[in-house]
């Protein structure tokens, strides 16, 4: 009788066998780490902006505070982004013909706002509220990283919901005494688990059982 | 035994091994479809495009489309689902319960029977997904690694199910295929064209037939055999914990998962038997499934008959004697509620009917034991639906009790879904060996047939 496979054919049985279980594992490992991956979450990415507005020259050269431009950060769930006349208190004095700041007096003149391209984007099922981890302890830099070193603005963490539940879940190591809640140098002391613990503890932060149910961040 | 036949289990005095292999390999590979054959397939389009513009449009417009309401919030898709997994149980049960028992007769059987557990559960698949309401989330049920770093709710009956179901469809796809070998070899080696050597040998996995084959073979069939057993227990058993693990008059029942296992097993012998008869006629196998098989399996189908009877009874006594005036409420709900009429027909049905199996003529004559089998898949149909609707119809708040209003998708899913199984079958008919011919061999040799 007439072979009806080559030799080879061994092999490719063999392949194939092997793929059956590998392949779906992988392609679930591969599918996870693009995901997880900048490419997706747009971590560390910046954006073209009308201005090239530096936090590195404003807030790390200059010392001004995050509560100058983002007023609302202690009482609302937005941050706030600061008008154009925010822009102008100063820069009506210096820098006033600044062909940078072109942009800037054409907004003021022509009283239309200036179009920032928006760099942390949640999902608008994402209730978030920036009030509330002010109050109770959880730092600028925490989530928005050394914005004292960013020439533009980026978003350094990768914002998924498996970051917000990192902190939800264990949140002693972010917290800080309220006086250091918009230092940007802060860094955590030797003990920072104690005092963390501590500060929970104190704020009344019920972590995990509260903090970390659907319905906190999905309302 | 009548005249005509001279063994139990196969029909004519003398079958020798190539005339089994002819008689259930030519016709897929010798002869041409057949007259019968289009016609079924005509016959069953229009349901299986019923299917899917029913799937399609439930997908696009959302499960308002079914009857469900605020208080009836399970329907057709849940008795649809629990019936199709019903009847994608047996085929494994047949498999692998009566290889351990040692039951050879199980050999003309069990190949489609194990082809009926997979389109079977395959088609049961589609109802939890399509009553999701948001289809589209259905692969949160696995725990796949993700960002949002959430597991599945293991606390949920609709996780065990995906566990269930997933775990047997995957199960019963290797322990049929496991079946299958041998006989894609005796394919291979009688393909007539290029084709069909190259793709029967590529399925047959360098089959040669040697004793040191069969050897392995034997011990790791049997092997999943024994791990076959608990899997048919458990798909069903998760199913009926489904409804008792909830807080339900009538569903909180410890009888739940034995009572769902022996039902499906019921159900499944009653769709085993028509497909028996149906393919026995078509593809005129009458040398192989003989009067005896349908003995055999109407006797299995009259030991459920009664088991089920018994449970019903329980059901019953149980609420009276539980004293839960909630239970007792609903239990009364059966005999005198808005659905009663429907609870008639189940138990005369699944109760009443099939005590005409006790007798032989019955028993052997394959008009009336077709009429009984469909009774029988009927009357587990309505018990699935009664299951759902008369204790979501009148649970435990008074202001909510509300009846079901069947609509037309409902109507749909529940008939579409069939021609998609006989398209199955009128497909597999086509392209594998319908009936195990390495068990038949073997059969036909213990039964001095062969020699």
């Amino acid at each position: 009788m007439v072979q009806i496979f080559r030799p080879g054919a061994d092999t490719i049985a063999r392949i194939v066998l092997f793929a059956i279980p590998t392949v779906p594992v992988l392609a679930v490992g591969f599918a996870y780490s693009l995901w997880h991956s900048p490419y997706a979450t747009a971590q560390d990415v910046t954006r073209e902006q009308p201005v090239p507005f530096s936090h590195e020259h404003h807030v790390g050269g200059l010392g001004i505070d995050c509560r100058y431009c983002h007023t609302s950060v202690e009482k609302a769930a937005f941050a706030g982004l600061p008008p154009t006349q925010t822009c102008m208190s100063c820069h009506s004095q210096i820098w006033t013909n600044a062909p940078m700041l072109a942009p800037v007096r054409a907004s003021l003149a022509e009283d239309r706002p200036i179009e920032w391209q928006r760099v942390h984007n949640l999902p608008g099922y994402v209730y978030f509220n920036h009030s509330v981890h002010v109050a109770k302890g959880v730092g600028c830099t925490t989530c928005h990283g050394p914005v004292q070193t960013m020439k533009l603005i980026r978003q350094a963490a990768p914002l998924t919901m498996g970051w917000c539940l990192d902190c939800h879940r264990n949140p002693a190591p972010s917290l800080r005494p309220h006086e250091a809640v918009f230092d940007v140098d802060w860094q955590p002391p030797e003990n920072q688990a104690e005092v963390g613990a501590r500060l929970a503890k104190e704020r009344h932060i019920a972590s995990p059982q509260r903090l970390s149910e659907c319905s906190i961040c999905h309302r | 035994m009548s005249a005509r036949q001279h063994h139990k289990w196969i029909a004519p005095k003398r079958l020798g091994y190539a005339e089994i292999s002819a008689a259930v390999s030519d016709p897929i590979q010798r002869g041409g479809p057949g007259r019968a054959w289009f016609i079924a397939l005509l016959g069953i389009l229009p349901l299986v495009l019923a299917t899917f513009i029913a799937v399609g449009a439930v997908l696009t417009v959302g499960i308002g489309l079914s009857g469900v309401n605020t208080t009836v919030v399970w329907g057709f898709s849940i008795a649809n689902y629990v019936w199709w997994i019903g009847i994608g149980n047996a085929g494994t049960l047949i498999s692998s319960m009566l290889l351990l028992t040692r039951q050879g007769w199980r050999a003309s059987i069990n190949r489609f029977a194990e082809a009926m557990t997979l389109f079977a559960a395959a088609i049961a698949g589609i109802f939890p997904v399509i009553h999701l309401g948001r289809p589209l989330y259905a692969y949160w049920l696995a725990p796949y690694p993700n960002t949002m770093e959430l597991w599945p709710q293991w606390r949920s009956a609709l996780v065990w199910d995906f566990w269930a179901i997933a775990s047997y469809i995957l199960f019963s796809l290797i322990f049929w295929f496991t079946g299958l070998l041998p006989d894609l070899a005796t394919m291979r080696d009688r393909a007539q064209t290029r084709t069909g050597q190259v793709v029967y040998g590529a399925l047959a996995l360098g089959w040669r037939g040697s004793a040191r084959h069969w050897a392995v073979y034997e011990t790791f069939h049997k092997t999943m055999a024994a791990l076959a057993v608990p899997l048919v227990c458990s798909v069903h058993s998760i199913v009926g914990l489904d409804f008792a693990a909830s807080l339900m008059p009538g569903w909180q029942e410890s009888i739940f998962p034995p009572y769902f296992v022996v039902g499906a097993m019921y159900s499944g012998f009653a769709m085993v038997v028509m497909l028996a008869i149906v393919i026995r006629w078509g593809l005129s196998l009458q040398s192989m499934i003989t009067p005896a098989h349908f003995d055999a399996m109407a006797k299995v189908m009259l030991f459920a008959s009664i088991v089920m009877t018994f449970s019903y009874a329980t059901e019953w006594f149980m609420a009276w004697y539980g004293g839960e005036h909630a239970d007792r409420t609903v239990i009364g709900y059966f005999f005198t509620g808005d659905y009663r009429w429907l609870y008639f027909s189940l138990l005369f049905c699944n109760c009443l009917v099939p005590q005409l199996l006790w007798f032989r003529a019955v028993r052997l004559n394959l008009w009336l034991l077709a009429a009984i089998a469909i009774v029988i898949n009927l009357g587990m149909w309505l018990e699935r639906i009664l299951i759902v609707w008369n204790t979501l119809s009148h649970g435990y708040a008074i202001s909510l009790w509300r009846t079901y209003h069947v609509s037309l998708y409902d109507v749909v899913i529940l008939i579409a879904p069939l021609g998609l199984f006989v398209l199955g079958f009128l497909v597999l008919a086509r392209i594998l060996p319908i009936v195990s011919m390495h068990e038949v061999r073997q059969l036909a040799h213990r039964e001095g047939a062969a020699a």
